[in-house]
């Protein structure tokens, strides 16, 4: 089953595919220091201006972007994997659905940033951690979904076919049900991508996500608040570049789902 | 028997379940922290001796499961144990702060359906015109724009430039309610724009709806002004669901405000988890998990009950 793409999606993957090969694309060293060009403001020679170490803020923001891209990616895939067996054993197990779902009520009563804080808290600041941090607190929002859809899955007759064939659960779960689950789970990544990239930069913005030195976006804008009256460009342009990813994710994550909608709505 | 059946029994019991286990994730993460919690939170300065007498008050020379005994019943006498930095109870510690949040909070909610409902009632009603894609461009930047970012770019523009609003903080110990509410104009907005944006949805999506229903179809009919029939008959139906949405969003909003109160220098619940961070001051971060979490829980049990009274046919259905 392989939906017609709709333009917007396209789209949507094209910035994204830009996004992330950008670095190449600028061409520039984002290390390099120079003393003379310091906070020297947007012209030709440097694009989007320079930083209070005379760096080119372009190519800061291009690799900024491709490796906040890449913690938003990891997340997803952490977040996807824990979230859909969580849900798709308490979509499938009957035993197992009022502790798992009273679980995922618990972990979702926490407010996304403030959860991926205290875990910062207690981890320490590393790229790793935030991956982790942001993987849990996501996990839940994928599993409701999965467990809904699995729900739906487990009284088709074909599920039904497989058990009286004596097929055994991870069977059914693997071959059966999985994968007409996999439209709804991938639309959901898409959608846990976009807020892990949001969440990653607030995290960095608030000093508690990747270590300052890191060049995140969130890093960036946090980093240029000391420059906040004359060098402007430092703040602007790594929030558009963070916008911009997202409004691509969600782009691709709507035009997905609306292409889709026959398959969702028969998962809830 | 009887009332053991009673379904709101049933939601009580869940909500019980719910915190206990919100409870014990809280434990959980606090006793994640690599080494010895003592040891961090009193940093490198601290003697052998003050590390050993902060782990006896903090009872972590006890098994686990004892010290998870105790925080349990600790939380269920609403004990949130005392701050190490602040030298005063948690309790307190937030209870003195949440003044500002809860003011903050609910003149956010107020800007949103201001902003959400009159947006999604037009875009509803005038779908696909130039109403409908301005809406839905808001909606889209609302939604991906980060609201730290919004918030610098409103206070270098807005508040630095042009001097219409003040910079930070929230006027002094003693200011005049009106010049704090001059002062929370800009953080309720940044607070207040991503729960616009999905009011504005819901509020689209619901007058589509019900604009399709052949009850409004009649309506129109006998001629009742367009108006009429859009905030009376159209309107009223849609916004059942928006209680759902407002009353989840204010819970949400809670969260976001440890983003908002940062950036604004503003000092209230989101700011004291954040200087807890920095304090490493662990007790005060669980206490405000513990806090907005409850709230979270019974938010979400007080809109079920606001929802079954407005909507008479789920009376008695709750699941």
């Amino acid at each position: 089953m392989i939906p017609r793409l709709r333009p917007v999606v396209l789209l949507g993957i094209a910035v994204l595919v830009v996004l992330a090969v950008s670095p190449w694309l600028a061409g520039i060293d984002p290390l390099k220091i120079s003393v003379v060009d310091r906070l020297k403001p947007p012209s030709m020679r440097h694009l989007f201006g320079t930083d209070d170490f005379g760096r080119d803020v372009f190519a800061r923001v291009a690799h900024g972007a491709r490796l906040s891209l890449w913690i938003g990616f990891l997340v997803a895939a952490f977040a996807t994997l824990l979230g859909a067996s969580i849900g798709l054993a308490a979509g499938f197990f009957r035993r197992a659905d009022p502790f798992l779902s009273r679980l995922l009520d618990a972990l979702m009563a926490f407010p996304d940033i403030l959860l991926a804080v205290a875990l910062m808290a207690a981890f320490g600041s590393n790229l790793g951690n935030v991956v982790i941090a942001l993987g849990l607190v996501y996990a839940p929002r994928v599993a409701r979904v999965v467990r809904a859809a699995t729900f739906a899955q487990r009284s088709t007759l074909f599920v039904e076919a497989a058990v009286s064939m004596g097929a055994n659960d991870l069977r059914i779960l693997l071959v059966h049900v999985l994968p007409n689950i996999m439209p709804v789970l991938f639309v959901q990544a898409t959608f846990v991508f976009a807020y892990a990239l949001l969440t990653e930069s607030a995290l960095s913005f608030l000093g508690v996500g990747v270590p300052p030195e890191v060049p995140t976006l969130g890093n960036m804008i946090a980093a240029s608040q000391l420059y906040f009256d004359d060098a402007t460009w430092m703040m602007l342009f790594p929030g558009i570049a963070i916008a911009l990813a997202v409004l691509s994710l969600q782009m691709v994550g709507d035009g997905l789902r609306d292409s889709l909608d026959p398959v969702l709505r028969s998962a809830q | 028997m009887a009332l053991m059946r009673s379904p709101w029994l049933r939601k009580l019991g869940s909500v019980a379940a719910v915190m206990f286990l919100v409870a014990t994730t809280v434990f959980l993460i606090s006793r994640v922290i690599p080494g010895d919690p003592a040891g961090v939170m009193l940093g490198a300065a601290a003697t052998q001796e003050d590390i050993a007498r902060l782990r006896t008050e903090l009872g972590l020379d006890q098994p686990l499961f004892t010290q998870y005994v105790d925080f349990l019943w600790q939380t269920l006498r609403l004990d949130l144990g005392r701050s190490i930095f602040l030298n005063q109870p948690v309790l307190e510690a937030i209870v003195e702060r949440s003044g500002l949040t809860f003011f903050l909070c609910v003149f956010a909610t107020t800007l949103s359906v201001a902003i959400g409902l009159p947006l999604g009632i037009l875009a509803g009603v005038w779908r696909g015109t130039w109403i409908d894609r301005s809406a839905s461009v808001f909606a889209m930047l609302g939604a991906s724009l980060p609201s730290f970012w919004i918030a610098l770019v409103l206070i270098r523009y807005v508040a630095a430039e042009l001097g219409w609003f003040p910079v930070s903080g929230w006027g002094g110990p003693d200011a005049a309610p009106v010049e704090r509410l001059h002062h929370l104009v800009l953080p309720a907005l940044v607070l207040a724009l991503p729960n616009a944006v999905l009011l504005l949805r819901t509020t689209r999506a619901g007058m589509m709806d019900v604009m399709a229903q052949d009850y409004v179809r009649t309506a129109r009919a006998k001629g009742l002004h367009p108006w009429t029939v859009i905030m009376k008959h159209a309107l009223r139906n849609t916004l059942l669901p928006l209680v759902t949405v407002i009353g989840l969003t204010i819970a949400m909003l809670i969260g976001r405000t440890v983003v908002t109160e940062t950036v604004f220098g503003l000092p209230g619940i989101g700011n004291l988890v954040i200087s807890g961070v920095q304090r490493r001051d662990y007790p005060v971060i669980q206490g405000v998990l513990m806090v907005i979490s409850g709230l979270y829980v019974l938010l979400n049990l007080v809109v079920d009950i606001v929802y079954a009274r407005l909507d008479p046919r789920l009376r008695g259905r709750i699941a």
